[in-house]
């Protein structure tokens, strides 16, 4: 596999692992706004999985189902974050979004540099709807950060889920990031050893086998 | 706390804003986030005007108590003042 589809692959394996994900809030978000709104950022997630799914299947010789559903569990390429199950804990939720948007708006500013000029514009394209999620997650962190109880609730998740963060960049893009997030929640975060892709998380296992299992259900179905 | 906050949109540049409904949410950058996403994520909306209830001032009392029904546009009605001379020049529609 070349290198670049490799990299397309880790970028929509996380967008479709994390859209699916959050997800699972839809009918069950703490009110009915937050519902549509995380739903719709889910939805989202969904769609750039499907245009990076595109674009490395092209390379591939196959399409971006296949990509998205027929492969083995240990073929995923996606970061251990975005596989963990947090229903029904919203504060992991937040601090998961809030690392996971941060961490995605680097990568994506790399990628809008590219000398690949598919690449290039379609980073361009996720970025601005990406936007908004960043502001859905920046306002949440500020709610939270605003009373004791929400605070303790998102620095805890935040202490638990860095070495799963640290995971999803690479090392050049890591330091940067890292500060950016120790600053914005003012708390000491040690750099330590990444939960990096390749690894996958337990809950992973059980998503893969109900996200393919209609798929699974007619093997070679044209749907 | 929540509040509730009416969201107005402008379906195209330079028309007028209509109002669109309503979100609930606990300050203005929860409010922005949600009417983003219920009246504008589907191209519906050029922009929106996020405004909250309470700044809302409301009319509701309009008296008529003398029943000066010729101010309002429904108050004239010609339908039977129409049908009443016809009947008087013997000229009634079937």
């Amino acid at each position: 596999m070349s290198e670049r589809a490799q990299r397309l692959l880790e970028l929509a394996d996380d967008e479709l692992v994390l859209g699916w994900r959050n997800s699972e809030w839809t009918g069950i978000a703490p009110s009915l706004e937050e519902d549509v709104a995380f739903s719709s950022i889910a939805q989202n997630e969904i769609g750039h999985a499907r245009a990076l799914y595109e674009l490395a299947a092209a390379d591939l010789g196959t399409t971006a189902d296949e990509l998205a559903f027929d492969r083995q569990p240990g073929e995923y390429r996606a970061a251990p974050l975005v596989e963990l199950r947090f229903v029904p804990d919203w504060g992991r939720t937040i601090a998961r979004h809030y690392l996971y948007e941060t961490a995605d708006e680097a990568r994506i500013a790399a990628l809008k540099g590219s000398s690949d000029a598919d690449v290039a514009g379609l980073a361009a394209k996720i970025d601005r709807e990406e936007v908004y999620h960043r502001l859905h997650a920046e306002m949440w962190v500020d709610r939270l950060l605003a009373s004791p109880d929400g605070r303790v609730r998102l620095i805890d998740a935040t202490r638990e889920l860095w070495p799963y963060a640290l995971g999803i960049l690479d090392d050049d893009l890591r330091p940067t990031w890292a500060e950016r997030v120790r600053e914005r929640l003012g708390v000491d975060l040690t750099n330590g050893d990444a939960i990096a892709r390749g690894a996958h998380a337990d809950d992973w296992t059980a998503l893969w086998d109900e996200m393919t299992m209609v798929r699974r259900s007619v093997p070679g179905a044209q749907w | 706390m929540t509040s509730v906050w009416e969201v107005f949109r402008q379906e195209r540049k330079g028309q007028a804003f209509e109002h669109a409904g309503s979100v609930v949410a606990p300050d203005i950058a929860f409010a922005e986030a949600y009417a983003h996403e219920q009246y504008g994520r589907r191209g519906e909306s050029v922009a929106l005007w996020v405004v909250p209830r309470d700044a809302i001032h409301e009319l509701d009392d309009f008296p008529d108590e003398l029943g000066r029904n010729y101010h309002r546009v429904d108050g004239y009605s010609l339908k039977v003042k129409l049908k009443e001379a016809r009947e008087r020049a013997g000229t009634a529609t079937p």
